[in-house]
């Protein structure tokens, strides 16, 4: 008799599909960190005296603390002078960069990354207006890219210039926007906020920085895509946004990395700010090297993501697709500070292997009536462990406040874990705060149901788990959702012999 | 040759600290545009028989064969099994959450149809004759968008099972006690799906505790499945004396 049980399932290894390397010539500083690096990473970006003076301080920060523990997460200490904090392809070393002049061998790069390429005819420089690129209306993405440390393209930059939207390189802002980006750096996520947070602040490479003016509608999608792909660097992206009143924007970033034996670090700071009346939704599907199946090599994907409703009637959301990296550390957070505003957490976190997980949010009511909903899907197979981790603080100011929260863990196989940490802490007696949470397996006996219809037990996994994963995807930008849909089949792909 | 030839069939139930035999030689043949109906007491083994052919985890076979138009079932996957042709209607159909109805349908409709070399069937008709089913089992249509049998009633699940059967229409329909918990209505609406189903092609393996359920969908064969064997077969009379006499004086 044949034996189709879900342990079966999550034996064999899994298979990931970006694992590549591109073989470009690339600058790559020598491993270590100490002031000089700072000042050499401030120095090659040519930054203003401000911002050299600003990491020093995060670095000296940075070396007065101490790397968090608390999460549920295990692995070796981390030797930071053995990381290499600056890496740049060498083709992209000289002066401004036009879309044609993008190095062929990224541009293949991102093809087979399957980034949503209509950018390819805008790369090419062969289409000039974007709406006549053939895709559907409204799917139109404006990406910038970045490979290791740098910011490779920007594609659909005037069309956004003529909306007054500006989407660019991080390193770029400096120069263009300073006094944008000198009053929002570090105002969601200061400085010392974390050790992690520290170390990005000090080390940044680049990134990308949005700002939407007043009253305006982004025109089109925002999207970033992140790629490691040099040995033993770390990536230290940082990312501001800032939504002027009445603006909206949605953006998306993506990320892989290539397989390699050693862990790569990555720890990013993204900074959200939504004036009054403005809307940010802020879409990940993060897709890092999860290392083998026995746990070696992969990314530690520690990131610090956290926005600010600053004004009445904001609305910050946050979604999320996290199936990669070898260990996940991050908790996109909303500060609910202006009056009516909202935020929200839609996350989808899926682990495999020895994949580790710990991810949630925080949600800070400060305003009056603001709001506040989680929904949170962990998916665990193999032997890996998923945790859930929020809080919900309901300041004494913030009267009226209400939240919604909703944990699901959904176990496949019986070697796995799934935690759920939620932490409510509310001083104010007007609030309304709601906890729901769940524990499932994808049983034998839905598989059986699906096998007997005439459904592979790969598929039938991949339905189920899409299924458990519906509300969060329902929460996407379309194509990003189907997406989604196919990552987390590849993903599981691994867990069926 | 028949449809379905179970011969000298020996299986057991396996569970975490024992395997207990069930099927002690089971033997059954059912041919095209034939239906077999299989009573017996609780606990002799009408259960295991379908979920042995269908492949379900959980149970061994230890002895015997089974062949479907000649091919030997035991030893394939499950989904190979139904891809063959072998539908099991479960007497509780499970809840699969988030996965809507027609998403199910159209996943499994598409496999079978992959499986045989057939083309897929196109979309818009496929969604267009689904509805209609549901509607010729009065069920309402928006259950297609509902996740698979999630919230659905008792007697729902068994429709919906129902209408997976005529939908995808299998060579041989195991119906596992599709009977049970129906009130009247809902039985004679699961009774005339099933003989909507059969025709001179394919044949139905009909297990079921009650008579009630013969009266309106008639058996050209029944059995008496009791201790893993069948002790006794006849036709839809044979019925009529289990009603009145239960199984006392068989066994």
């Amino acid at each position: 008799m044949t034996k189709s049980s879900v342990d079966q399932l999550v034996e064999a290894g899994s298979e990931y599909h970006a694992g590549f390397v591109t073989d470009v010539e690339s600058e790559t500083l020598r491993p270590g960190l100490d002031e000089s690096v700072v000042e050499y990473i401030s120095a090659r970006k040519g930054e203003p005296e401000w911002l050299t003076q600003w990491r020093l301080q995060a670095y000296a920060q940075w070396q007065q603390m101490r790397e968090p523990t608390w999460a549920h997460v295990h692995y070796p200490p981390i030797n930071f002078q053995s990381i290499s904090y600056y890496s740049a392809p060498k083709s992209q070393t000289d002066g401004p960069r036009s879309l044609d002049e993008v190095d062929p061998e990224l541009l293949r790069t991102y093809e087979k990354l399957g980034i949503p390429l209509h950018e390819q005819a805008a790369l090419a420089g062969v289409v000039a207006d974007p709406a006549a690129v053939g895709t559907p209306a409204g799917a139109n993405v404006a990406v910038d890219v970045v490979f290791d440390s740098v910011s490779i393209a920007t594609t659909f930059k005037e069309t956004l210039a003529e909306a007054g939207v500006i989407f660019c390189p991080i390193s770029e802002a400096v120069h263009s926007h300073p006094e944008l980006v000198q009053k929002y750096l570090g105002s969601v996520i200061p400085q010392r906020d974390n050790y992690y947070a520290a170390l990005n602040s000090a080390v940044f490479s680049d990134g990308s920085f949005v700002y939407i003016p007043k009253g305006v509608r982004c025109p089109m999608e925002l999207s970033t895509y992140f790629r490691i792909n040099e040995r033993n660097t770390g990536q230290f992206e940082r990312t501001l946004i800032i939504a002027d009143e009445g603006s909206h924007v949605s953006y998306l970033e993506g990320c892989t990395a290539p397989m390699r034996d050693e862990n790569q670090l990555h720890a990013a700071v993204v900074e959200l700010v939504a004036l009054g009346d403005a809307e940010i939704k802020y879409s990940t599907v993060q897709n890092w090297y999860p290392g083998d199946e026995n746990g070696k090599g992969g990314i530690y994907n520690f990131v610090t993501k956290r926005g600010v409703c600053a004004g009445p009637r904001a609305k910050i959301s946050w979604t999320q697709v996290e199936t990669g990296s070898a260990i996940t550390w991050k908790y996109p957070s909303v500060v609910l500070r202006g009056d009516d505003s909202v935020g929200e957490f839609y996350s989808v976190a899926l682990t495999n292997n020895r994949q580790q997980a710990d991810t949630g949010t925080k949600m800070i009511h400060m305003g009056k009536n603001t709001k506040s909903t989680i929904v949170s899907k962990g998916i665990s197979a193999g032997g890996s462990e998923n945790c859930y981790r929020g809080l919900v603080r309901i300041s004494p100011t913030a009267q009226n406040a209400r939240n919604f929260t909703q944990c699901d863990s959904l176990l496949i196989g019986d070697r796995c874990g799934a935690h759920t940490f939620p932490y409510i802490e509310n001083k104010n007696n007007s609030a309304t705060i709601e906890h729901e949470a769940s524990t499932s397996k994808v049983s034998d006996d839905q598989l059986f149901a699906c096998q007997q219809r005439g459904i592979e037990t790969e598929q039938a996994v991949s339905m189920i788990v899409n299924g458990f994963c519906k509300e969060v995807f329902r929460e996407l930008p379309m194509e990003f959702a189907v997406e989604a849909g196919k990552l987390l089949e590849v993903s599981l792909e691994g867990a069926v012999g | 040759m028949s449809l379905l030839d179970v011969s000298d069939l020996h299986a057991s139930v396996v569970t975490d600290d024992q395997t207990q035999p069930i099927l002690k030689g089971l033997n059954l043949a059912v041919a095209a545009g034939e239906v077999h109906a299989i009573m017996g007491p609780n606990g002799s083994g009408k259960s295991t028989l379908a979920n042995v052919l269908s492949g379900r985890p959980g149970y061994q076979v230890d002895n015997g064969a089974a062949t479907l138009d000649g091919t030997g079932l035991l030893e394939l996957e499950p989904y190979e099994r139904a891809q063959l042709g072998v539908f099991l209607a479960f007497p509780y159909p499970v809840e699969i959450p988030g996965v809507s109805n027609m998403e199910f349908l159209k996943a499994s409709i598409d496999s079978l149809a992959r499986a045989r070399g057939d083309a897929q069937p196109n979309t818009a008709q496929f969604i267009r004759q689904v509805r209609e089913l549901a509607s010729s089992l009065d069920l309402d249509p928006a259950f297609l968008k509902r996740g698979v049998n999630e919230g659905f009633s008792g007697g729902e699940k068994k429709r919906n099972e129902i209408m997976q059967l005529l939908l995808l229409d299998p060579k041989l329909a195991v119906l596992d006690e599709t009977d049970s918990g129906l009130d009247i209505d809902a039985l004679k609406v699961v009774a005339a799906g099933v003989n909507r189903f059969r025709n001179a092609s394919n044949g139905v393996v009909l297990i079921t505790h009650y008579q009630r359920l013969l009266d309106y969908i008639v058996p050209d064969f029944v059995h008496v499945l009791s201790n893993g064997r069948i002790i006794e077969s006849g036709d839809k009379n044979l019925a009529l004396e289990l009603e009145a006499k239960g199984y006392a004086w068989l066994t």
